[in-house]
This record gives C-alpha cells, structure tokens and sequence, in this order.
C-alpha cells in the first residue's frame, strides 16, 4: 500500500491523504469508552429473560420469587410498558410500525421468535440478575412454527399476528395472513420481451438469515431520574433515533430524552433499532431511579437482535445472441422475522439495477415467519438479490458465449437511465468500474490449475443523503473545534474532519472532532446509509463556508478594505497584494469569539457500483471453497481518506464472502436457533482470507456534493456470493443457487453433478 | 456463592490486590472491579479475542480465565502496552496502516500480537494469519491488520539490527 501524502489529483491538500485519525490513540490504548465501559455511581444491572420457545401464547407471568431474591431491585414485563397505538415511524434506514416495535420490546400476548423478551430484571450485580431471570415463572402454550417464507405464504400456515392484512400494491388485503406487503415494480412488456430472446435463462435461488456480527454486543446504560428526564448512554448508529425510539416507546416528551452515543463496537445496520435501552430505562425508574447498565450475550444478539432476512429468489432473464438483455423478471420472497419490515423493498430495488431494461417486472413479499425481526445490514436486502441475479447473468453470458464484463458493459445502465424502481441515474462510475476490472492484472492474467475458476459480480447500492448538523469554534491558536453528531463507526471522525480542513485551508490535524449527544448539536440522521461523509461531509463544507465569510469579515476589518474585495482560496485571504493565511489571521485577535454552525439536508446522494473478480479453488475431497486472489473495484467519487475507503471495501468484501460460504442461522423443526455463538456462526477469520485488493474509481464524483463524495461503506457486501457462486462454477462445473455454499453443500452439489 | 477471596497480581507492572467471587472471570474482574475497561467483552466464551490479555507470558482469553486463578499472576492489558516512552510499535503501525475501524476488537488484537512477535520477530503472512485466527474482526476484512503486524516485525527487526 502506497501512503500516498501530496494530495488528490484534484488540487486538494488534505482531501486524498492519510492522516492518523483523531480518535486512534484512543482506540489502540484502551482509553476510548465504549458502550459497555461506562460506569456510573449507583449503577445496577439488569438482564432480559427470554423465550424459549419460537411461537407461544403467554398464558401468565409470576415474577414474584424474582422480586424477593435478595439484590433484586426492580423486575418488569410488558405491563409496565405504555400501549402504543399503530404509527409508522421511519428510522433512516428502515421504517417501522411502533407498536410492533413495542412488542418487540417485550412480548405481549404471544412470543414470536426463540429469544424475544418476555420479562427484565435489575439488580446489584449481573449474577444476581441472571439468578433472578430464572426465577420469573412463566406459562406458555406453544405454538404452531413456520420458519420458512414461502411456506408461511401457504393457506393453513400458522399465523403470527392476527390483526395482519397485506398491503398489496397499496390496497389493504381482508384476510389473516403472513404476507405484511406485495410490493412491484413494472416497465414494458416482458413476455414480449422474453419472446424477442434468443437465450432465456430461469433460476431459483435461497439464501439464509445472516447476522452483522459486530464483536461489541448490544448495550446501554439508562438513568430515569427523579424529575422525569430520561438519560441514555449507548452504542448506537445514531442518538436522535434512539431519543425518538424512546421518546414513542415510553410516551416521554422528547424534551425529556437526552441520548448520549459512546464509542460503539461495529453496528452495519443492526444498531439502530433499540432493544436494551427502553428496557434499562423502565427499570431504573422502578428500581428508584438508579441507573442500570444491560448487555447483550452473544447468544442474545444471534437469537434476538436484528439479523438480515433470508430469502427465496427467482429470476428470469432473456437475451438476444449479441448480448442485449431483452427482458428480466424478479420475485423475491424475504422473511421479515416475526414482524413486519424486511428490507425486500430495497432488495426489489437493486436486483436488476445494473442493467438497461425495456421489460422488467419485480415483485417482493415481506413475510411472517418465526425468527427475530429482521434489521438493516449493510446494503439492506442487496446481497441476496444480486446472488440471484447476478448468477443469471453469469450464466447468460456463459451461454452466448461472452466475456461476463463485455456482457455487463453491454448492458450497462449510465446518467439518464430510469432505474427500475423510478428514480433517474444522475453521473455514475459503472462503466468506469467495469474498466477497472477489465483492466486491471488480475483480470488479465488468466487463471490456471485444476479445481480453480475465477467469477465476477457487480453491485449496485442507492446511498443516501440524510440531515446533519454540526458547529465550530476557532481556537486563539487557529486550530478548530469541530462538533458533530454523526457516530463515528469506521473513522468518519477523519473524513468529516477532513472535509472541513479542507474547505478552510488547514492541516487536518488542526480540526478536533467531537461527536456528541442529542442536547449538543443539533439533529443527525443516523450513521447509515452510506451518508456519513456524504451527507456529514456536505454539512461541514457549509460550515466551513461561514468560517470563511466571518473570516473574511476580519481581513477587511484589519486592512481596513470593503469586505467584498477579499478573497479567500486554500486558507489564504487575500486583498490588492496583501495576503495572510488564516492561522495568522486568527493570531491578530477578534472582538468576537469565531464560531458557526450548519445544518444541511441533500435530498440526492450518488448511487454506488462496485464490480468484483474473485479466484478459488474448491478442494474436490471436502468442498472447501478456497480464495485465491480478491480484487474489488469501486465507484467512489472522491476518497475524502483513501485507507479508510479500502477498508470499507476489505470489511464489506469480507462480509459477503462469509454470507457467501459459511455464516447461517441453523434452527431445529421448533425454531429453536442452534447455533448461537461465534464458534458456531462461522464467520470469517484471518486466515480463511487473503489480502484484498480495494481499486479506487475515481472518475466520476457525485455531482452536487462539494467534493464529489460518493458514499462507499455498503456496496461491497453486494458482489461477493454472486462472484463466488459464478467462480465456483467454473472451478466444478456446478451452480450452487443456495447460500450459504459450504463445504458440504458444495461436496453434495458436486457429487449430484 | 458471596464469599470472596483475595487475589494478589501483577497487572501492567503495578502490584494489584482484588477481591472476587469463584464465579467471576478474569475479565470480568479487569471490567467490573479494577475498572479496565480497555480489556473487551464480545463473546465471553473464548471464541473472538477481543478480552486477550497476557498473562504470565501466555496470551489467554481473560474470559476463560477465573478472577481466583490469577493469584500470583503478572498480567498485561492493553492499558500496558505503551511505554512512558511511548506507544508500542504495533499501535504505531495499527494507527498508521488504518488497522482498525471500530476499534472494539483492537485491543484483543493488539495482545495478540505482541505475543506473536515475542515469540516469533520475523512471522510470515500465513503465520500473522494463523497466530491471529483467535481474533474476530468484522469492519477490516484483516488485510490492514496483518500489514500492521508485519510492518511492526520489520520496524523492530530494523532497531535489533
């Protein structure tokens, strides 16, 4: 890797280069304090019993041996969570029914899934919480399970939420069902279409519920004190919608929730919703008002915080002998969990997005089945869409006997085309990318050796813009307090903070980011989305631009000029032939402290394309899939802090790799979920990788954002099963169409063949 | 099961008396009663790393470990890796080499290795991959780590020489 410290290519100074991030030292020393760290005077601990079963009626709960074991300071069920009444409430990157929200939070009439909450517990120590939980008596009559979503679309399947009606098309269904919505998309005419193709290719496809896998467990802290304010202390993508959660959750008026984000363990989507935080609160006010500090096990955050959906896929695709895709067609099924709300609306969006397409139709259902609620991970719904699609067009290009990226180029969408959920494409980098991999070394040299195949897949992801806020003060000795409210996940404490050096003209280690809580900055949608440095990034421009304009105001005061005639360019104002920068100009002094803030709300964001080319090799003794070499290139518009942008890549890369070969959820016929620990829930480890090659394609910046930021942190989960499944093929000669493609359904799959 | 029992340790060079219950881990000692909390929880049954810590010259997962079985232990926590001098290489290079993202597993990795190099100066890639196979980290894909790691082996290979 080449530390590359003179700039972008574009004249910035500070935008293209690698500095130390503000917060590192923090982060390799122990010092910083993540959600777990936090101690507080008086604090208790409280735990959550749970669900054994999968699907039950709660008949009664008896809490009284809990309450009077010694220690114990408080116990709760759902009876001391207000009622809420149906409202949706849109969450930034998923959008919920709050009273299926409450219910998530502690079960009403029924369990829906192994693991939802039933009842909590605060005590004096964690022990003695966990010995209290064991003693809450509670008397189910299990249930019927449907885990499958195809199957719970059947009549006669066991029906999770009898109030349910599907919203079909927008019209509201009169019968019980599973089916929570039928969504479509439809352009042309695709029979006609498919009857115009020379080559037509159908395939069905599963994939299985996978998890975030975030080493840091779900966790908060919460104080309901004397007065009635509500302080949170938590890991959370995002404080003003765990303030919101709160604020509905508990009828409180907002005005009375303070959220204070610490530093937070890797999120991907899942740590938006709250789970423990409504929890803790309640028993804090139960238990007097001491503050009590949840955390999930990890067998907690497998079994009962928010995985992605699982999902049965067909697609349809036809095309003529030079290439040209004529017609394509999509269904996908997604289990929502036990509740309404899989990302199958963004995955019915991004299935057939790299293609130009006169005859298309989608369809998508979000179904009812007995697994936790489903929550957004990284790309929401996108990885198992292109698994699917991106097979079929494999296989479509093999069939014309094409090149997989001369097949893509043809077909490639760019600016002006309509995508096939509606929205116009503004300048993107597709094609770019596709050159990127045609282009580079790897894809050029050929592979060779028994038991080896290299595959490629492309991805495309909408990102999304979002509202942020921030401030700043200027220091006597011209460095820069910067505020902001945007978690800072993956370093985006850097990129933001480097935007704003830019824009003033100053080293970016002359900017000190804090992030802080809902009482100290203004509103910030949460880290997610692929927005922070887009969306954050545009914020702090502007405030940068204010900065500017005051500091102008104190040039034209000191030469004693209009302040029309200075000019402010790379941190140097300027008038006639004087000039100074603006650390020495902040030294000359001011009448008025040097602060401003901003708040943007960019309605577009570009959307992101990444085209992967993967090598493996699968052991023909085990089904071992083995990767060789990984090369994934990326439409990225300007990388703000170039390592931090392939780090993104390599941990979305390494995400859908483990998607694509080893992680699932792994339930018995009862729904009981078997495998929840990371021994078990196999996710990648050091060495079942190689390095991975993250290519930077910087040819097209977005338009409309200052930089040309282009958000970069969820399209490369998208390719990777696709590339594999479509290397493997070549390697066995089989297509494998359900994840996860481990060694022994890939050995079966071989042996049938 | 509230009786405790006085546990006497060397923790980052500094004599540290403790008392714990026979059902407390070392890690939740570390977090709980002394307070270091750079020592992290993911998994609490040996399967991610991220409590590494170094005790008596063996790298272990402080969650396997009881409170009572560090009687007469020296132990290292990421709060002792740096020097008064300074940071430790390998935060050096894990900084440098944007080795981390979040941040939560990093100390666990830092541990890790520290021990691998105390052992072993000049690893190869297949062995920094090996050696950290204990360690779970899900934002970098490790491709930045492992540079770290070996830029850290070749930084102190070229101060030995």
């Amino acid at each position: 890797m080449a530390m590359k410290e003179n700039g972008h290519k574009n004249g910035y100074r500070v935008i293209g280069t690698r500095p130390i991030r503000p917060d590192g030292v923090d982060k390799v020393t122990g010092r910083a304090v993540f959600g777990a760290d936090l101690h507080l005077p008086g604090l208790l601990y409280g735990k959550v019993l749970r669900s054994p079963h999968a699907h039950a009626r709660i008949l009664s709960i008896d809490t009284s041996a809990a309450e009077a074991l010694p220690g114990v300071k408080a116990v709760i069920t759902a009876a001391d969570l207000p009622q809420v009444a149906d409202k949706v409430k849109s969450l930034g990157e998923s959008v919920g029914n709050l009273r299926y929200m409450s219910e998530n939070t502690l079960a009403r009439e029924k369990a829906l899934y192994h693991g939802h909450p039933i009842a909590a517990v605060a005590a004096e120590n964690i022990h003695v919480a966990e010995e209290a939980v064991n003693l809450i008596e509670v008397e189910y009559e299990p249930l019927p399970v449907v885990l499958d979503g195809r199957e719970a679309m059947q009549p006669g399947a066991p029906i999770l939420i009898q109030g349910l009606r599907t919203d079909e098309l927008g019209k509201l269904g009169s019968e019980p069902t599973n089916v929570a919505a039928h969504i479509q998309h439809k352009r042309g005419d695709v029979e006609a279409g498919f009857a115009e193709a020379d080559v037509i290719i159908e395939r069905e496809f599963r994939t299985e519920t996978v998890h975030q896998g975030y080493i840091e467990p779900q966790n908060g802290v919460a104080l309901w004190n004397d007065d009635g304010h509500i302080h949170i202390w938590c890991s959370t993508q995002g404080a003003f919608a765990v303030r919101s959660q709160i604020s509905d959750l508990l009828r409180a008026p907002i005005s009375q929730v303070t959220v204070t984000p610490l530093e937070i363990g890797g999120a991907f989507g899942g740590k938006i919703n709250v789970y423990l935080e409504p929890l803790a609160a309640l028993l804090s006010r139960k238990a007097g008002h001491r503050p009590v500090k949840m955390t999930m096990t990890r067998a907690e955050v497998l079994k009962a915080s928010g995985p992605t959906s699982g999902s049965w896929i067909r697609v349809r695709m036809g095309a003529k002998k030079d290439g040209r895709i004529t017609a394509a067609q999509a269904e996908l099924v997604y289990e929502a969990g036990g509740f309404p709300g899989s990302p199958v609306g963004a995955g019915a969006g991004v299935i057939l997005a790299p293609y130009r397409l006169d005859n298309l139709q989608i369809d998508g259902y979000d179904v009812l089945v007995n697994r936790p609620k489903a929550s957004a991970y990284r790309a929401p719904g996108g990885t198992n869409a292109a698994y699917a699609a991106e097979a079929v067009a494999d296989e479509l290009a093999e069939a014309l006997g094409m090149d997989p990226i001369d097949f893509r180029l043809i077909n490639a969408v760019k600016e002006g085309d309509r995508r096939a959920d509606g929205p116009m494409l503004p300048r993107i980098g597709y094609i770019e990318t596709l050159q990127a991999i045609k282009n580079h070394p790897h894809y050029r040299q050929p592979l060779e050796g028994p038991h080896r195949g290299r595959g490629v897949a492309v991805g495309f992801w909408f990102n999304w813009g979002g509202k942020s806020s921030v401030s700043a003060s200027v220091n006597e000795d011209g460095t820069v307090n910067l505020v902001e409210g945007s978690t800072d996940i993956g370093g985006s404490r850097a990129s933001i903070a480097m935007q704003l050096a830019e824009t003033l003209g100053i080293a970016a280690e002359d900017v000190h980011p804090q992030v802080v809580g809902t009482d100290l900055v203004g509103y910030n949608d949460v880290t997610g989305g692929s927005r922070t440095t887009y969306g954050t990034g545009y914020a702090v421009h502007a405030l940068g631009v204010k900065l500017n304009e005051i500091m102008r105001e104190l040039a034209a005061d000191l030469w004693d000029v209009d302040v029309e005639e200075v000019r402010v360019e790379g941190g140097v104002f300027s008038a006639g032939d004087r000039s100074i920068t603006f650390k020495e100009l902040v030294a000359q002094g001011s009448d008025t402290p040097i602060t401003a803030s901003a708040a943007t709300h960019p309605k577009d964001a570009g959307p992101a394309f990444a085209v992967h080319c993967v090598d493996v090799e699968v052991d023909p003794e085990t089904g071992k899939v083995t990767i060789l070499r990984y090369t994934a290139a990326q439409d990225v518009g300007t990388a703000i802090h170039p390592s931090y942008v392939e780090g993104q890549i390599q941990g979305a890369v390494a995400q859908g790799v483990g998607w694509g070969l080893n992680e699932e959820y792994i339930y018995d016929e009862e729904g009981h979920l078997l495998n929840a620990s990371l021994l078990d829930y196999r996710m990648p480890t050091a060495p079942d990788l190689p390095m991975i090659d993250a290519v930077l394609v910087e040819e097209a910046p977005t338009p409309g954002h200052p930089f040309g930021v282009r958000g970069v942190g969820e399209v490369s989960i998208i390719p990777p099963p696709a590339a594999l499944a479509n290397a493997i093929h070549r390697a066995t000669g089989v297509r494998m169409t359900a994840l996860p493609m481990s060694p022994s359904r890939v050995m079966k799959a071989m042996i049938e063949h | 099961m509230s009786t405790k029992t006085i546990v006497h340790t060397t923790i980052n060079g500094d004599p540290v008396e403790f008392l714990c219950e026979p059902r407390q881990s070392l890690l939740e000692v570390l977090r709980e009663t002394l307070l270091l909390t750079g020592t992290k929880e993911g998994c609490n049954n040996g399967n991610c790393g991220a409590c590494n810590v170094i005790m008596d010259g063996v790298l272990v997962n402080s969650c396997l470990v009881l409170g009572v079985e560090a009687e007469d232990a020296t132990i290292t926590t990421i709060e002792g890796l740096a020097s008064p001098d300074g940071l430790h290489p390998l935060q050096q290079t894990f900084l440098e080499h944007a080795a981390l993202q979040c941040g939560i597993c990093t100390p666990g990795f830092l541990l890790s290795a520290k021990a691998l190099l105390d052992r072993n100066p000049d690893p190869t890639e297949t062995e920094v991959r090996y050696w950290l196979a204990g360690n779970l980290c899900r934002c970098t894909g490790y491709d930045k780590i492992v540079r770290a790691v070996l830029d850290a082996a070749d930084r102190r290979d070229r101060v030995t020489r």
